[in-house]
C-alpha cells in the first residue's frame, strides 16, 4: 500500500514520466538534427548529477570537470579513431602532421573496445582518485580547492594543445566516422546513441538518487556544512568527500565518452577553462542541490547557449553572465528551490493570514 | 652560464609580471578573502586604459606616465563598483562569489570586444623602453629587454607602496583591523562597509597598473585577463593569505620555474609540471607559505 | 581503569606558550570544571587532547596515547568534544544528526542504503536529552540551548567514555542552565565529564571537582570548596576583577 505514497513513489512517478519524455516523444517529436542535439544536451546533464553531488550535496565547487569530461571523451575517441583507420593503419590525423610510423604506445592499449571502454570511467575516476585523496588529506579546501580545479582544467587544456603529433593539439580529434561498427553518418544509428545516452542519464540519476538518500548522502551534507565537526565524530571526512569527487569524475567520463560519437568530435576548446565552468552554471541555474534542477538546468542552458549564441553572439555573453549573477547571488538554491519558497511563502501566508497584507502575499 | 643567467633573468621579469597581477588580488583575496574572477577584466581595462591614452597623447613615455595613475583609477572605480554592487551581498559565501565575478569578467570581455573589437590591438612602447641593456659583454652576451626592468621596478614600487599603505597609515590599521577581526572592528568604530570598498578600489587599481605593464609585454585583447587570472590565484594560494611576503617570494619562484622548465621542456609540459609541483607544495603546506595562524576553527 | 591523565602538556604558536606545562588527572566518572581567566589556555589544552592543535607531553586516556594521532582516530578512541558554539549540521534533522554520530564505524554497504527507522542508542540518546519530540525538525531551527543538547546527545550516541564541552551553558537561560547540570550529572555517573565554564554559580551548583587554569598552568586543584578557599584562586580572579574594573572606568572616561 505504501508504495503508492511518499517520496519513493513520486521519484518512481517521475522516473516514468522522464523516461516517456526521452524514449517516446522526443524521438517522435524531433527532427533528427533536433535530436542530435538534445543528445549533446543530454551529456551536459550526465556531468550535472556528478556536479549535484560533489558541488550541491558535498560543496566541492568543482571547475575541473572538464578534465575528467576530456580524459572519457579522448579515451573514446582515441579507439574510434583507431578503428576508423583499420588495422595496420594510422589515424588521419597522425599521417598529416606526424613523423611516426606507428602508433604511440600509450595509443596502442585503446585498439581494444574494452579496455577503452573502460578506460572511459576508470580513468577520470582514477586521476580524481589520485588528485583528490592529496587536495583532501592535506584539507586543501573551499576556495583553494576550486582554483586548483580550475588550474588542472587549464593545465589539461594546454597540455593537450603542445602534443599536436599525437593528440590532434588544437584541432582535437575530429572526423569519427564508426561507433562500433554502427555508421555515424546514419541517422538510425544516430538515434541509437541517443538512446544510450537517454539511458545512461537516467541510470545514473538514479544512481544518484540513491547516493543522495542514503546515510552516505546525508553524511555528506554534513561535511559540507562542518568539516570539522564530521572529524570530531570519528569520520575522516576525506574519504567522504573524495567517493563524491571519484563518482562526479566518473559520470564526467562516461558523458565524454558518449558525446564524442553524438557530435564526432573531442578537443581541447570543450574541456578547457570555459566549457569546465559552463557545466556548473547550468546546475548553478537549475539548483545545485536538486538532482532534477540541475539536470534541467543543464539542459536548459545548453540550449540557450545553442539557440542564442549562433545569432547573438554577443547577447548570449551578456545573458550568461548575467545568468551567473542573478543565480548565485539571488537565487543560490537555484530554480528548484523557487518551489520550496512559494511552498513556505503559502504555508506561512495560510497560518497566520491576518498578518499578511494582501498584496505582500501575492 | 650565461644560458643559466639568462633563464633566471627571463624568469625573474616572468615574476615581476606575476607579482603585478597578484599583488591586487594578495589585497582582495588574500586580506579580504573575495575570490575576484573579474580581476583579470580589470588588468584588461588598465590595458585599455593605456591603449586609449596613447591615441590622444602623442609622446608614447608621457602617455605611458600618464596611464599608470589614469589606469589605477578606472579599474579601482571598476573594482568599487563591483564591491558595491555585488560582493558585499556575498562575504559570507566565496564560492558564489566566485562564479559570480566570473559572470562579471563575461560581461567585461563582451563590453570590450563591442567596444574596441575583438581582435587585439597594440600600444607603442616610448623609445626609453624598446631597447636592451647588455649586462655581459663579449662572446656571450647577456642582454635584457628595458621593458622588463621597468616592470621589474614597476613591480617593486607596487609592492613597496602598498606594504607602506598597509603597515604606516590610518587606512592600512583599519584594513588590518577588519582582517583579523571584523565584528571587533565594527564595534570600535571601524565602518568595516567603507574600509572593504576601499580596499577593493586599491586591489583592483592595483590590476589596472599591472594592465599598462603588460602592454609594453603583449597584446591588447579582450581575453587578456582569462589567460593571466589563473596564475595570479595561484601565487596567493600557494604564498599564502594574509601575507604580502608569500605573495612576492612565490611570484618569483614560479617565474623562475616556469622559465626554466620551458627552457628545459616545452611551454605546455612546463604549465603541468609547475601545477604538480604546486599541489606537491601544498602536500607540504597546505596552507601556503606564510600563513597567519589564529585558533580558530574554520 | 584509568581516566584522563595529562602530563607536562606544552602547546606553543609562534613562540607564545598557551599551555605551559599542565599535569591533570581526571578520574572516571568524575564530572570535572575547568575554570580559569580568558586566556588561561583552558579550550587549548581541550584543542591539544582532541588533537586539533599539536603539543608536547602526554596525554593518555584509558592507559593509550592521545597526542600525535589524528582528530577522527581520537574521536573513534572514546573522547567527543562540543565547541563554544554549537556545532550541529543544521540541515539535517535531529534524528539524521544523531544517526550520523552513532555510525563512525558503519561498513560500506550500510553507508550506501537508506536509514529505516530509528536506530536503538538513537532512540536512548533522544530520550536522555529530552529531543524525542523534535526529531524530525531541521537542527538549525532549534533553540540555542537544544542545540547544546543535541550536541551533548551526539556524543552519547558515539559512546563516547570522554567529553569534553567548552562552554555548554553560554547564552541559556537559567531553566535550561539547570536542565543542562542535571543532565550533565546523570551522564557522568557512567562517563567521565570535563566542562570548561565561566559561569561560577553553575559551577558551584554542579561541580564534583574544579580545576583553576592560570597563564597556561593549574593553579589550583580540588573540591569546590577548596579552591574558593585558595587564596592564590583569588587572587588571581580578585586582580582579574579589579583590572576589568579598571578598564570598566577607561572606557567610560573614553
Amino acid at each position: 500500500m505504501n508504495l503508492l505514497k511518499g517520496p519513493s513513489a513520486r521519484a518512481a512517478a517521475g522516473f516514468a514520466g522522464a523516461a516517456v519524455v526521452l524514449f517516446a516523444i522526443a524521438p517522435l517529436a524531433l527532427s533528427d538534427f533536433r535530436l542530435g542535439l538534445l543528445a549533446k544536451y543530454l551529456c551536459v546533464a550526465i556531468v550535472a548529477v556528478g556536479i549535484c553531488l560533489a558541488w550541491g550535496r558535498g560543496g566541492l565547487l568543482t571547475l575541473g570537470q572538464g578534465v575528467f569530461f576530456g580524459l572519457g571523451g579522448y579515451a573514446m575517441a582515441m579507439h574510434l579513431k583507431i578503428a576508423d583507420a583499420g588495422p595496420g593503419n594510422l589515424p588521419d590525423f597522425m599521417q598529416l602532421y606526424g613523423t611516426a610510423t606507428e602508433l604511440p604506445w600509450w595509443w596502442k592499449p585503446f585498439a581494444n573496445p574494452l579496455f577503452a571502454l573502460a578506460a572511459t570511467v576508470l580513468l577520470p575516476m582514477a586521476v580524481a582518485a589520485l588528485l583528490g585523496s592529496f587536495i583532501f588529506r592535506r584539507r586543501v579546501k573551499g576556495a583553494y580547492f576550486a582554483i586548483l580545479s580550475q588550474a588542472l582544467a587549464a593545465a589539461f587544456a594546454i597540455w593537450l594543445i603542445g602534443q599536436q603529433a599525437t593528440t590532434g593539439g588544437t584541432n582535437g580529434l575530429t572526423d569519427i566516422q564508426g561507433f562500433f561498427g554502427y555508421a555515424l553518418d546514419d541517422p538510425v544509428n544516430q538515434r541509437m546513441v541517443y538512446f544510450v545516452i537517454a539511458a545512461v542519464l537516467l541510470l545514473l540519476m538514479a544512481l544518484a538518487r540513491q547516493l543522495i538518500q542514503s546515510r552516505y548522502g546525508e553524511l555528506l551534507v554534513a561535511v559540507r556544512d562542518s568539516e570539522e565537526r564530521v572529524r570530531f565524530l570519528g569520520y575522516d571526512p576525506a574519504n567522504v568527500k573524495l567517493v563524491a569527487y571519484v563518482v562526479a569524475a566518473g559520470m564526467a567520463g562516461l558523458a565524454g565518452a558518449l558525446f564524442v560519437p553524438a557530435v564526432g568530435i573531442i578537443s581541447p576548446a570543450l574541456i578547457g577553462i570555459v566549457p569546465s565552468i559552463e557545466f556548473v552554471i547550468g546546475a548553478a541555474v537549475g539548483g545545485r542541490a536538486s538532482l532534477v534542477g540541475a539536470v534541467l538546468g543543464a539542459i536548459a542552458v545548453a540550449w540557450a547557449k545553442t539557440a542564442l549564441s549562433e545569432e547573438f553572439p554577443a547577447a548570449w555573453t551578456y545573458f550568461q553572465g548575467l545568468l551567473f549573477i542573478v543565480a548565485l547571488a539571488f537565487l543560490p538554491g537555484g530554480l528548484a528551490s523557487l518551489a520550496g519558497i512559494v511552498r513556505r511563502r503559502r504555508a506561512a501566508a495560510e497560518k497566520k493570514p491576518a498578518v499578511i497584507p494582501v498584496g505582500e502575499a501575492a | 652560464m650565461t644560458v643559466i643567467l639568462g633563464q633566471t633573468f627571463t624568469g625573474i621579469s616572468i615574476g615581476a609580471v606575476l607579482l603585478l597581477i597578484a599583488l591586487g588580488l594578495s589585497l582582495t583575496f588574500g586580506q579580504m578573502n573575495v575570490i575576484n574572477m573579474a580581476h583579470g577584466e580589470f588588468i584588461m581595462a588598465g590595458a585599455y586604459t593605456t591603449y586609449v591614452l596613447q591615441k590622444s597623447i602623442a609622446g608614447a613615455g608621457i602617455s605611458l606616465l600618464v596611464a599608470l595613475p589614469v589606469a589605477f583609477l578606472v579599474s579601482g572605480a571598476l573594482g568599487a563598483l563591483l564591491e558595491w554592487l555585488l560582493i558585499r551581498r556575498l562575504y559570507l559565501r566565496p564560492l558564489d562569489t566566485l562564479l559570480v565575478t566570473w559572470g562579471v569578467s563575461l560581461m567585461l570581455q563582451q563590453l570590450a570586444r563591442d567596444i574596441f573589437g575583438a581582435p587585439n590591438v597594440q600600444t607603442r612602447a616610448p623609445d626609453v623602453l624598446t631597447g636592451n641593456i647588455t649586462l655581459i659583454g663579449g662572446d656571450d652576451p647577456l642582454t635584457v629587454a628595458n621593458s622588463r626592468l621597468f616592470i621589474l621596478g614597476l613591480a617593486v614600487a607596487a609592492v613597496v607602496a602598498l606594504s607602506l599603505t598597509l603597515r604606516l597609515t590610518p587606512l592600512g590599521r583599519r584594513i588590518r583591523a577588519v582582517v583579523q577581526n571584523r565584528d571587533l572592528a565594527e564595534v570600535s568604530g571601524i565602518s568595516t562597509s567603507t574600509v572593504d570598498r576601499t580596499a577593493f578600489f586599491i586591489g583592483s587599481g592595483l590590476a589596472g597598473v599591472a594592465g599598462v605593464a603588460l602592454t609594453l609585454v603583449g597584446p591588447i585583447g579582450p581575453t587578456m585577463g582569462t589567460n593571466v587570472i589563473i596564475d595570479a590565484f595561484l601565487v596567493i594560494v600557494v604564498g599564502g593569505i594574509g601575507q604580502l611576503k608569500g605573495t612576492v617570494i612565490v611570484a618569483f619562484v614560479l617565474g623562475v620555474l616556469q622559465s626554466v622548465l620551458e627552457y628545459s621542456t616545452t611551454v605546455s609540459v612546463a604549465k603541468v609540471l609547475v601545477l604538480v609541483g604546486i599541489v606537491a607544495f601544498l602536500q607540504w603546506r597546505p596552507q601556503g607559505l606564510y600563513t597567519l595562524r589564529t585558533r580558530s576553527l574554520v | 581503569m584509568s581516566g584522563l591523565e595529562i602530563r607536562r602538556l606544552r602547546v606553543t604558536f609562534d613562540g607564545f606558550t598557551a599551555v605551559d606545562g599542565v599535569d591533570l588527572d581526571v578520574r572516571p566518572g568524575d564530572l570535572r570544571f575547568l575554570i580559569g581567566p580568558n586566556g588561561a589556555g583552558k579550550t587549548t589544552l581541550v584543542d591539544a587532547v582532541t588533537g586539533l592543535v599539536k603539543a608536547e607531553g602526554s596525554a593518555r586516556f584509558g592507559g593509550e596515547e592521545l597526542l600525535g594521532r589524528s582528530v577522527h582516530r581520537i574521536a573513534r578512541s572514546g573522547i567527543g568534544r562540543t565547541f563554544q558554539t554549537a556545532t550541529v549540521f543544521e540541515e539535517l534533522t535531529v534524528l539524521q544528526n544523531l544517526d550520523i554520530a552513532a555510525g563512525a564505524g558503519r561498513g560500506v554497504w550500510t553507508m550506501l542504503r537508506r536509514r529505516k527507522g530509528v536506530p536503538e542508542p538513537v532512540a536512548r540518546a533522544l530520550e536522555t536529552v529530552g529531543l524525542t519530540e523534535l526529531a524530525d525538525s531541521p537542527a538549525g531551527t532549534l533553540a540555542h540551548g537544544q542545540k547544546q543538547w543535541l550536541e551533548i546527545g551526539m556524543l552519547l550516541v558515539q559512546d563516547v567514555r570522554l567529553l569534553l564541552l567548552d562552554e555548554p551553558v553560554a547564552g541559556m537561560s537559567h531553566d535550561e542552565r539547570q536542565a543542562t547540570g542535571e543532565l550533565l550529572q546523570r551522564i557522568s555517573e557512567e562517563r567521565t565529564v570535563v566542562v570548561i565554564e565561566h559561569d561560577m554559580d553553575f559551577m558551584r551548583s554542579f561541580a564534583r571537582s574544579v580545576s583553576v587554569l592560570h597563564a597556561g598552568k593549574v593553579l589550583s586543584e580540588g573540591t569546590v570548596a577548596e579552591v574558593q578557599a585558595d587564596p592564590k584562586v583569588q587572587e588571581v580572579y580578585l586582580g582579574h576583577a579589579a583590572a576589568e574594573a579598571t578598564a570598566d572606568v577607561a572606557v567610560q572616561e573614553a
